[in-house]
């Protein structure tokens, strides 16, 4: 099955931004439109590979035709069809936010956004260890762009510290695809989940050091314990727009783990099986813990945004940890939700407290107008990100809870869940008191009379639309993301969907 | 000892010496020594990724009819790729920290703005905070 769609979420971002680059020149309007058509219609693409991975049927796509183990493939199963819809619905959110302001304060915002979305998509979709790094790469690479655009002293400094941690992980990752290579001889997802357990013993050392190695990297990726700290900084002083669409670069790392230790390194992997759990449970529980103590000691709204991302990548990656069906689809359900959170969080605070740099707030003036609205969206964000009825982040955490049920980690589990929720609960109480009913400084900057910026409010009241929609559609939803969870831990239908494409090429080139 | 297995003592040692300097530069808080470091990490990747296909002397890595045998091709594409990709990295990093430096007056890798460099223009012509 040889469908050329899914070369498109890769194809459209750059081929936009290639244009966006050209477009510098001809004003605002012209970018503007075309980043939001080429988003428009990457979202309308996502939606239907959704619906063409809807059949549990992997589809492989053959860069350039070469067969499976030799050439780059493409591959789109449940998972990656699911995180690419994410993805989509977020980016449409954060360019229409991005209209209002944001992507004035410097040249070149909508081509490095599509740059980072043609990343972050290609990171789903590849089926290549070796290709996974280039989309990172390219992901990073848009990523420093986005961060330092507007620049200012405190994101500069930020950016050099972010930069240089991922030059760094960059590096391990490629001696960790080197060590996997000089093991097996092979790059391809596929072909490494057939050649892993067939590994000589003499060589399993190296092939586990390969591997941990490997999830270092996706660690710092998903900025889990002890990699966590590059992340308030970054995201804390970049433009909420950038923030936002940061808040699905901590998934990529999430989606890498479960993708690489249920496919290569999963049940089936003989002596190397499972080899990252008795880490990430852990790791995860201490990532949920600190991150929910930053929550308590963050000073304003930005660092309140950026610790509950990180509490929230502890709960995802304790569901993950636990790699049962349940679980799996917990965590996935949990992962979009807190995205979309997490996102409406960073743009509602960059509406409300000053820039890095001091500069004007945008909505800050309108609050005393507005404060009701505002104030109510805050309270709906919180009630996501802590997880309370009714909002999706509940249901969520939910079945996080329900997933650890019958097994041995449920003490560890329950109680982290538990106490993390309340202490998030009042952290966030508390941030919302400081911000809206307090009354302002006499010194604060007088009121000027900027509206209220439409766009940007708009976009995040939407985002609680869909977490209410997400959690009204819970039950459909679940029984999606349980047949992705099956799919992810019966490797044998990628495997042979990966692999049965030797033939099928061999016959397409007669 | 054949040449094979002298040719592998000096890469290994070679890889090893280089991750080690790359390290203990990266643990510096002046900018220049970091970037320095993370360019001597990516030479020893390189040259790591390069020997992953096993070290084969007097080979071609492309097909031909006179080979005896081959050396394996693919690290060799992947260090290429290697290579542009930590080259372009270097550029930016370099020109972020020399743009840091001139606006905040330090080369210091610290989050917070040193106290002594605070000038509201960022401004400043001494080197040492």
């Amino acid at each position: 099955m040889n469908s050329h769609w899914l070369i498109l979420p890769v194809a459209i971002p750059a081929m936009t931004a290639a244009l966006l680059v050209l477009a510098q020149a001809y004003g605002l309007t012209i970018q503007r439109t075309l980043s939001v058509g080429a988003t428009a219609l990457q979202l309308a693409a996502a939606i239907g590979l959704y619906m063409l991975a809807g059949d549990g049927e992997p589809r492989v796509y053959l860069l350039g035709n070469w067969p499976a183990p030799f050439g780059i493939v493409l591959v789109l199963d449940r998972l990656a069809a699911t995180m690419l819809l994410l993805t989509g619905v977020l980016a449409i959110g954060v360019v229409l936010a991005s209209l209002g302001d944001w992507d004035r304060k410097g040249r070149h915002f909508h081509a490095l956004l599509q740059f980072q979305l043609m990343g972050i998509n290609g990171a789903f979709l590849t089926g290549d260890l070796f290709n996974l790094f280039v989309f990172f790469e390219v992901l990073l690479i848009a990523s420093y762009g986005l961060m330092l655009h507007g620049s200012g002293q405190r994101r500069l400094r930020a950016g050099f510290h972010y930069i240089s941690i991922n030059l760094i992980g960059s590096t391990v990752f490629l001696f960790a695809v080197g060590t996997i290579y000089a093991v097996t001889g092979t790059l391809n997802m596929a072909d490494l989940a057939v050649k892993v357990p067939q590994v000589a013993a003499g060589n399993e050392a190296l092939l586990s050091a390969g591997a941990l190695l490997l999830f270092t990297v996706f660690a710092v990726k998903s900025a889990m314990v002890p990699f966590h700290w590059w992340l308030p900084p970054t995201y804390g002083t970049t433009s909420p727009a950038a923030a936002a669409v940061f808040a699905i670069m901590t998934k990529v790392g999430a989606y890498s783990i479960v993708r690489v230790y249920t496919l290569i390194f999963g049940a089936e992997a003989g002596p190397l099986a499972g080899i990252v759990t008795p880490w990430i449970l852990p790791a995860a529980i201490v990532t949920l813990v600190l991150g929910t103590i930053g929550v308590l000691a963050s000073r304003g709204l930005r660092d309140l945004a950026c610790y509950s991302l990180i509490a929230s990548m502890g709960t995802v990656l304790i569901a993950i940890g636990l790699f049962t069906a349940e679980s799996l689809a917990a965590a996935l359900y949990y992962a979009v939700q807190s995205t979309l959170t997490s996102a409406a969080l960073f743009l509602l605070a960059g509406l409300l407290v000053k820039d890095a740099d001091g500069r004007l707030p945008l909505a800050a003036a309108a609050l005393r107008g507005n404060g009701t609205l505002f104030a109510g969206l805050y309270f709906l964000l919180a009630i996501a990100m802590v997880g309370m009825p009714p909002l999706a982040g509940f249901i969520g955490k939910l079945l996080i809870l329900d997933a650890a049920r019958p097994g041995p980690h449920i003490v560890a589990v329950w109680s982290a869940i538990l106490i993390t929720g309340l202490l998030l609960t009042i952290g966030f109480v508390r941030a919302g008191i400081d911000t809206f009913w307090r009354k302002p400084k006499s010194d604060a900057p007088s009121a000027d009379k900027r509206a209220t910026p439409i766009l940007p409010t708009a976009v995040v009241a939407a985002m609680i639309a869909v977490l209410a929609a997400l959690s009204l559609l819970a039950g459909p939803l679940m029984e999606d993301m349980t047949a992705t969870a099956d799919q992810l831990l019966q490797p044998q239908t990628y495997i042979r969907a990966v692999l049965g494409t030797r033939h099928s090429a061999a016959h397409m080139g007669e | 000892m054949n040449m094979t297995m002298s040719m592998e003592m000096l890469l290994a040692t070679g890889i090893g010496a280089m991750t080690a300097v790359g390290v203990y530069l990266i643990l510096h808080r002046r900018t220049f020594p970091v970037i320095m470091g993370l360019t001597f990490l990516s030479y020893a990747v390189n040259v790591f990724l390069f020997a992953m296909g096993r070290l084969a002397i007097d080979l071609p890595p492309i097909v031909s009819k006179t080979a005896a045998g081959y050396t394996d091709p693919l690290p060799q594409a992947l260090v290429l790729t290697a290579i542009v990709i930590t080259f372009g990295m270097t550029a930016l990093i370099v020109v972020l920290s020399l743009r840091a430096y001139l606006e905040t007056g330090s080369d210091d890798v610290g989050l917070g703005v040193p106290p002594d460099s605070a000038d509201p223009d960022g401004r400043r012509d001494g080197a040492a905070p």
